[in-house]
């Protein structure tokens, strides 16, 4: 005769309860009798979140949920027990079963907190655990699409579960609102530190975060919900979702009168005995050491340890690895070992870098040679090269581990890791994998690693390692420029300038194959203009732009456009200044100077774009190509003509060269600038080609860089005369047009190129390559078939039919642009921001 | 160029149980290997496209990524011999026949009945 097992609970690890059981106990011992709150089978609670992509059920369910064809197990669904007798060893379900135990075990999960928030309870609001749970959340989110198109939403909580609710929401088409009352992201996993950039990047993807704050309450608000922040701050809402930490569910402990933990959790020992020894607790109800965990790996472990339990055995806890690495919304989140640095004497390593967006902090034994747990935000890349390193010696220095690869400190390097390091923890391949694949299937690129061995085909983030070992493997790298042409950039310029093509379709049908993508034809086409092609519109070519060379203006978040006037040298006069007071006022754009000296007007639709430039060109401005990748801005200081210290006229050259290189494309952007001292106001040294004025005539500086890695220029000639000068400059820029990838800055090309800035000086000073005539004649083309593209583009009826938001309804406005104000200007509606005033 | 005067399709678009087509444009307003957006009297935007091989495509004009209106406005090509366009914003692809976006096959666009008779692109009303 069986004994009788009654699981509490059908969630995960109650189901891995069962399943354990029923795999080992091949005598029969027991039958079991499962009760469960949740009308379906147990289900993937972990990727709960998924349940969005496709809103099917089934795709969640855990295999052998439903038990089919065991008799030895009985499966009651939407029945949660409220009551347990100890003393009759029974329970009693809702509707009314009795059931009789020899053994019980309590898998009843953990409940959301909510605060205790005045409108917690108004309709609207949820929390987020359950299939049902999100049923309710999409229901609520398609009533407020009805008439609006997008709605918004409050997540009570920063921490994982808050995030991946805001993810979800995201997903549905909701505007995000995140309030978390640490003062940063995931408290629980990262640092101040992570937490701070976890904020700017998940931001970037259009969730607002308010940390440090918590929701003083939530009122009914004409049919939606108005929410008010402890800071003051308000929030127009559809929805609210709480997601502010888990509590365990002890209460039908509590109330048969087990022992419960001071922090909730029903007490458990090593071997998961409540102080009842024929009741078991696991899984997120359980508490152990006081401690209860909120993840599916130690109740995984929990659920085993039962099972060995019931049927004799004597298995234990075996404790728990807390690493946890994530993507959330693209970010990446990881931390391992002891994060937080609670080992005796252990030290801290950190490196914070704002430019990159990537934060990483090691934390080491007091000798730093042994690594004890970090924390990597942004880019988690090194999670699978570190954490099999916890414990171990470390490789090298704590700092240089930390330093980005090919940025002078080396990196962990992929050669430090031994054979049996996972490389792809998505799909568990090791470091050895990947050398097999490379030597013995003949793997020489990553979609050959990815069919081979599926490292990469997840979530991606090792591809970049995957890389580096094809590297360290002497594998070498294809320089093709994409899929539809073997040839890289420079080798592309070189077809395009020796055979005289001037169509992408001709180029790519006699050297490329297919039809082009978004990499090769904006890359063609600005090959094609470095070479004189004529408008960038012309012949077709408009096919091949980018968008923002397509309309002459960058697009903006909401499909608008930014116009820039040149404005050579940051050099006006009043009366165009007050032009470009008066166009912004009459179209109503948004004005902002910027930080190349000039003036950007925000927020155009593209029928917009013809008007204003006829004015702007009426007025004698021209084009910014602020769109284009090509010459922006030369900036200046204010020179001898006016400062005290100045001795060369700095904004009169500034002037002369933004004249001679404007609208010359180039592989990347080209910036400049000129310092009438060596003050160095103008921070020509942060430029592609920068000049600095001497007493005795000029310094040319050149490959330097602002932006996302910042670089010097390095000095290439010193004290020339002007004709000198631009002579060298001619020679360098195109020099750089024909050789540099796409979108390779002047500061990667001179980084990377073969005997660094002596080669260069020696091609473009000493023309050891007999190439400067050429290099010259090409640049002086450029100057004499310079025209003004936004005037061409007025000129041209076939041209302007482009500018026209609807080829079917000229002068229709777009429906879904709509502006609010902000101090005192117009700005665009955010996606899912409750709307102002609307044009 | 070769105007197609039979009915093009688009994956949806096969000419059954579409009842009604509404007119917007001459084949020859949409460049080649380009997309135009077209705004229906329902306030819906529609982006058409014409590959190189003068067949036309008609997808949902908002980018499911960022929510803005400007798929239209993206580079056309194909990818491993599928053709898609580029969203403008920030170059996730979508196939232009089905509307599926190539990095993440849990997103697609809604795609539209469209074909050319007499050098106009017609929608067809769903
Ligand atoms: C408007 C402006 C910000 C401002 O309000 O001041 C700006 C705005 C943009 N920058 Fe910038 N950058 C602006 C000055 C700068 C500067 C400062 C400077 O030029 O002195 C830098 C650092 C210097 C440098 O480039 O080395 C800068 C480094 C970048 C970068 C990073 C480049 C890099 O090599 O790492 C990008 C991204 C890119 O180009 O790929 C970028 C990209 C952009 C884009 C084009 C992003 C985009 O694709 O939409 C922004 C376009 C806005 C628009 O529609 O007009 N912007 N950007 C500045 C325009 C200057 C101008 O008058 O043309
Ligand atoms: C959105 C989300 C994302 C997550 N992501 C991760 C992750 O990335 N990694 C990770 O490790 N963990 C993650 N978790 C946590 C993980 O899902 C839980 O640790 C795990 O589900 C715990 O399993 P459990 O069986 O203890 O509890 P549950 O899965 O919650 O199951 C408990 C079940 O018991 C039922 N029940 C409660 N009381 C009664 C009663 N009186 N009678 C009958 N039935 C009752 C409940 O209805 C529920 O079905 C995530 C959780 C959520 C919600
Ligand atoms: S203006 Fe420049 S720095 Fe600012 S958000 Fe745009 S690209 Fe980034
Ligand atoms: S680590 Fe996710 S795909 Fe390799």
């Amino acid at each position: 005769m069986p004994r009788t097992l009654v699981v509490i609970g059908n969630g995960m690890v109650g189901h891995r309860v069962v399943q354990a059981l029923r795999d080992r106990d091949t005598a029969g011992g027991w039958r079991v009798v499962v009760l469960a709150e949740e009308a379906r089978p147990a289900y993937d609670r972990v990727a709960l979140t998924s349940y969005v992509d496709g809103w099917d059920p089934l795709s969640l369910q855990l295999d052998g949920a439903e038990f089919t064809g065991d008799a030895a197990v009985e499966l009651v669904l939407g029945d949660a027990v409220t009551a347990v007798d100890r003393a009759g060893r029974t329970v009693t379900t809702a509707a009314g079963r009795t059931v009789a135990y020899d053994a019980l075990v309590l898998a009843t999960g953990s409940a959301p907190f909510v605060p205790p928030v005045p409108g917690r309870d108004l309709p609207g609001c949820h929390v987020y655990r359950t299939i049902d749970d999100l049923d309710a959340i999409r229901a609520d989110v398609e009533r407020a699409r009805v008439g609006r198109g997008r709605g918004a939403a409050m997540v009570v909580g920063g921490g994982l579960l808050g995030l991946e609710a805001a993810k979800a929401l995201r997903d549905m088409g909701v505007s995000p609102h995140v309030v978390e009352l640490a003062p940063r992201l995931m408290p629980l996993q990262v640092d101040e530190g992570g937490g701070a950039l976890l904020k700017r990047l998940v931001e970037g993807l259009d969730v607002t975060v308010h940390a440090g704050t918590s929701t003083a309450a939530i009122e009914p608000d004409r049919g939606r919900l108005l929410a008010k922040l402890a800071n003051g701050t308000e929030l127009d809402l559809d929805l609210v979702v709480f997601s502010a930490g888990i509590r365990p569910r002890d209460q039908l402990a509590r109330d048969c009168g087990l022992a419960v933990g001071e922090r909730g959790g029903v007490v458990v020992d090593e071997g998961c005995r409540t102080s009842d020894p024929h009741v078991y607790a696991v899984g997120e109800c359980a508490s152990l050491d006081g401690r209860v965990y909120g993840l599916v790996a130690p109740g995984y472990s929990m659920a085993e340890v039962v099972a060995d339990r019931l049927l004799g055995g004597s298995a234990t806890f075996p404790g728990a690895d807390l690493s946890t690495k994530l993507k959330l919304m693209g970010v990446d989140v990881a931390s391992f070992g002891d994060a937080h640095a609670t080992t005796e004497g252990a030290l801290e390593v950190v490196v914070n870098d704002a430019v990159r967006g990537t934060y990483k902090k090691l934390v080491v034994s007091d000798d730093a040679k042994t690594l004890l747990g970090g924390v990597l935000v942004g880019d988690a890349a090194d999670y699978a090269l570190l954490r099999p390193l916890v414990g171990r010696a470390l490789p090298g220095d704590p700092g240089a581990l930390l330093a980005p690869a090919g940025g002078g400190g080396g990196g962990v390097g992929v050669d430090a890791l031994p054979d049996e390091a996972q490389v792809c923890s998505c799909n568990a391949v090791t470091k050895g994998d990947i050398r097999t694949a490379v030597h013995e299937q003949g793997c020489a690129d990553v979609p050959g690693l990815k069919a081979c061995t599926r490292a990469g085909t997840s979530c991606g983030s090792c591809v970049p390692m995957l890389k580096q070992l094809l590297t360290s493997f002497g594998v070498e790298q294809s320089t093709a420029l994409c899929e539809h042409f073997t040839q890289s950039r420079a080798e592309l310029f070189e077809v395009v300038r020796v055979t005289g093509i001037t169509t992408f379709s001709r180029l790519v049908q006699e050297h490329g194959r297919g039809r082009g993508c978004d990499i090769c034809k904006p890359a063609v086409a600005s090959i094609l203009a470095s070479l004189g092609g004529g408008h960038i519109l012309d012949g077709g070519q408009g096919a091949l732009q980018d968008t923002n060379d397509k309309y002459l203006a960058n697009m903006q978040r909401n499909g608008t456009y930014s116009v820039v006037p040149r404005i050579p040298g940051g050099e006006i006069t009043p009366e165009k200044l007050i032009v470009i007071g008066q166009v912004a006022r009459d179209f109503g754009l948004y004005t902002k100077i910027t930080g190349g000296q000039r003036i950007d007007l925000f927020g155009a639709t593209v029928d917009q774009l013809p008007l204003i430039w006829r004015r702007l060109v009426d007025a004698g401005f021209e084009s910014g190509h602020a769109y284009g990748k090509a010459l922006r801005t030369v900036k200046s200081c204010v020179g001898s003509t006016w400062c005290r210290y100045g001795v060369q006229d700095s904004v009169g050259l500034a002037v002369e060269l933004e004249l001679r290189y404007r609208g010359l494309r180039s592989p990347h952007k080209l910036k400049s600038g000129v310092s009438g001292c060596a003050r160095e106001c103008a921070e020509a040294r942060s430029k592609d080609f920068g000049i600095i004025a001497t007493d005795n005539g000029w310094n040319l500086y050149v490959g330097g860089n602002g932006g996302t890695m910042p670089r010097h220029a390095d000095l290439l000639v010193s004290e020339v005369d002007k004709e000198t000068l631009l002579r060298v400059i001619d020679r360098f820029l195109v020099f750089y047009i024909r050789t540099a990838d796409r979108l390779q800055r002047t500061s990667a090309w001179l980084d990377a190129m073969e005997g660094g800035l002596d080669h260069l000086r020696d091609v473009v000073v000493h023309d050891s390559l007999g190439l400067c005539a050429e290099l010259e004649a090409q640049m002086a083309a450029h100057v004499d078939g310079y025209a003004d593209e936004w005037a061409a583009v007025l000129d041209d009826p076939e041209k302007l039919a482009r500018f026209s938001s609807f080829v079917n309804a000229p002068g229709a406005p777009d429906p879904t642009i709509s502006f609010r104000e902000e101090r005192g200007q117009r700005v665009p509606v955010l996606l899912g921001v409750p709307e102002v005033s609307s044009r | 160029m070769t105007a197609v005067d039979s009915a093009t399709a688009t994956s949806t678009g096969n000419g059954t149980g579409i009842d009604a087509w509404t007119e917007v444009c001459p084949l020859d307003a949409v460049p080649v290997e380009e997309g135009r957006a077209v705004l229906l009297p329902d306030g819906t935007q529609v982006a058409v496209f014409r590959t190189h091989d003068d067949q036309v495509h008609a997808l949902c004009n908002v980018d499911p990524f960022s929510g803005a209106a400007v798929l239209s406005r993206g580079i056309v090509g194909d990818l491993g011999g599928v053709p898609v366009v580029a969203s403008p914003m920030h170059k996730q692809h979508f196939d232009l026949r089905t509307g599926a976006c190539v990095e993440d096959a849990s997103v697609v666009v809604a795609t539209y009945p469209v074909r050319v008779r007499g050098g106009t692109i017609c929608l067809g009303r769903t």
